[in-house]
């Protein structure tokens, strides 16, 4: 549905973004991934027609953008960072301009607006000044007006920014409901958002992608082996020589947490927990917590980022 | 059409949305009332000395034109307000969807940089209409009370109205240079300001120069309408004046488009 291809953007002499290539299936959720100032956002105003790009190309629905720029547009939503509410007006006379000024007929747009206004549940103000409502009302007002004469493609820039937690949920879970209608990509710095609503994910860093995959394929492919996390009372080096002769460890790591106790981080090639346990055990030591850590997308992420940074 | 129609309803409907447009329109309808004032009462008095002095000489009195004494110095006083008053109209039209971010809507919307300008210009000029409605009114007490001819009247109008479209279109071309709406007013006003007295220096430049800055001068193509005379060369300046701020806008928002 979406194929980007070696985009590159200068802004004068700052390369902003370079090389960016990806793909998105149809009915697919997209996350795109980065730090502020990665190039997330200069990727979404190139492929929603806002800014052309120095090089490179996007083909949106199979339409090019920059060939057929107006077809582009007519098949995609835009949610930018900020949304473009016009304050001044109520939620109802603000849809009812841009869904002219997506060119929809008459007989459509009524229709049309009272369904975007079901689907982000904000029937309630629609009849309110937009300058009056909350932050959360007035964000989903700018999904509805993505949502507009329903297009194919929909592009969301940050859309849980500034939002309290139960706001976010309550995106998240719209947004999670345009799978398979829509085709979507979402940009994000956060992680556990792009975790929950997309099937794959684009991380960027200073305008390169780093890694593309799904978000179980990345935890699965950086982590190789296990973290097991426990607190026991006992003496330090008793504890770390009969540790070093169980198989598979790779790592020990002891933090004494004072009145005997020890916090102890050990990296290992299988799940080790059983003979951890024992051991510490047989030793006569107390065992107090053990637990097996997952890496979080958010380990990945800064993993790459610092690989990168190293390169 | 139905997109600049949906640009034309959207920015006329914000003019009235804002305190702005009222204070805008209760300061120029004031402010030409105050005009419209002092010059009737500027002919009334012409009028009762010239009796006076008939009686005096036991003459018959002076017919006194009201369109030479009244219509003709109100329509240059409007136009003068007119200079003050529209960057005020357009300041907003392209500073404040930028500052607000809604450009971003606007420029990845299926309409084109052409469209969206001719919108907003078109509700410019619509709102510049308004704003000369109520002298209509102080106009028609000349014909209650009096006999002035009416095609002064129309074709200054028409004047006003042509003069109005230059400075909008120009007001808007520096609209969308900024996102400072305070800079886009002073930017117009002070750009209205010089191509008005540009003229006054064609007397001290040689006469190609002059010729010139003659042809420069926007106030220079008003006197005939005011006068009643509707001379082609001065519509066509006025036509062209338009073309021109809307080209530039173009320019200029497809450039910011293309470096944003």
């Amino acid at each position: 549905m979406i194929h980007v291809e070696g985009l590159t953007r200068f802004y004068g002499e700052k390369r902003a973004i370079s090389d960016i290539t990806f793909h998105v299936n149809k009915g697919e959720i997209l996350g795109l991934l980065g730090p502020n100032a990665a190039g997330k956002t200069t990727t979404m105003r190139i492929l929603t027609c806002y800014m052309p790009p120095t090089s490179g190309k996007a083909v949106i629905g199979g339409y090019d953008i920059f060939e057929q720029s107006m077809d582009v547009r007519r098949i995609t939503g835009y949610l930018p960072e900020n949304p473009p509410l016009y304050t001044e007006f109520t939620v109802w006379d603000y849809l009812d301009f841009v869904a002219r000024i997506k060119g929809m007929p008459a007989d459509r747009r009524k229709k049309d607006i009272d369904s975007v206004i079901e689907k982000t549940s904000i029937g309630d103000v629609r009849h309110r000044i937009i300058a009056k409502l909350s932050k959360g009302y007035k964000q989903r007002v700018g999904l509805a007006q993505s949502l507009l004469n329903n297009p194919q493609i929909v592009i969301l820039d940050e859309p849980t920014v500034g939002l309290d937690p139960k706001q976010i949920i309550e995106i998240r879970e719209l947004i999670k409901n345009l799978r398979g209608e829509h085709t979507v990509i979402l940009s994000s710095h956060i992680l556990p958002e792009i975790e929950q609503t997309c099937e794959r994910v684009v991380i960027i860093n200073q305008g390169r992608v780093v890694a593309e995959d799904t978000p179980e394929n990345l935890t699965a492919r950086l982590s190789g082996g296990e973290r097991i996390l426990l607190t026991v009372a006992g003496d330090e080096l008793k504890w770390r020589q009969a540790a070093e002769k169980v198989e598979g460890i790779r790592q020990i790591e002891i933090v004494p947490a004072g009145e005997g106790l020890l916090n102890i981080k050990v990296e290992s090639a299988g799940d080790v927990r059983r003979e951890l346990a024992r051991l510490t055990v047989r030793q006569n030591m107390d065992l107090l917590e053990l637990r097996k850590e997952t890496f979080t997308l958010e380990d990945i992420f800064l993993h790459l980022i610092t690989k990168e940074e190293a390169a | 059409m139905q997109a600049i129609n949906a640009i034309f309803n959207k920015e006329f409907k914000s003019y009235f949305y804002s305190p702005t447009a009222y204070i805008i329109l209760a300061l120029f309808t004031a402010l030409s009332g105050v005009f419209f004032y002092l010059t009737v009462s500027g002919f009334v008095q012409a009028s009762f000395m010239d009796q006076m002095r008939a009686a005096q000489y036991r003459m018959a009195p002076q017919t006194l034109n009201v369109n030479l004494m009244v219509i003709r110095p109100y329509f240059y006083n409007l136009a003068l307000i007119t200079l003050f008053i529209l960057p005020t109209i357009t300041m907003r039209l392209f500073a404040d969807e930028k500052r607000t971010g809604t450009v971003e809507l606007l420029y990845t919307s299926p309409i084109t940089p052409l469209q969206i300008i001719t919108g907003k210009f078109l509700a410019g000029l619509m709102f510049y209409v308004v704003l000369l409605i109520p002298t209509m009114f102080f106009q028609a007490l000349l014909f209650l009370y009096g006999a002035p001819e009416v095609w002064p009247v129309l074709s200054g109008y028409l004047g006003l109205f042509l003069m109005g479209a230059a400075y909008i279109s120009m007001g808007l071309f520096i609209s969308t240079t900024t996102e400072n709406q305070m800079i886009a007013a002073i930017g117009g006003f002070g750009l209205s300001l010089l191509l008005w007295v540009v003229g006054w220096g064609a007397q001290f430049a040689g006469p190609v120069l002059g010729d010139i800055l003659n042809y420069i001068s926007i106030i220079n193509h008003f006197e005939d309408f005011a006068q009643g005379v509707i001379d082609t060369s001065h519509v066509a300046y006025y036509i062209l004046f338009v073309s021109l701020g809307i080209y530039f806008s173009l320019k200029t928002v497809e450039s910011v488009k293309w470096r944003a």
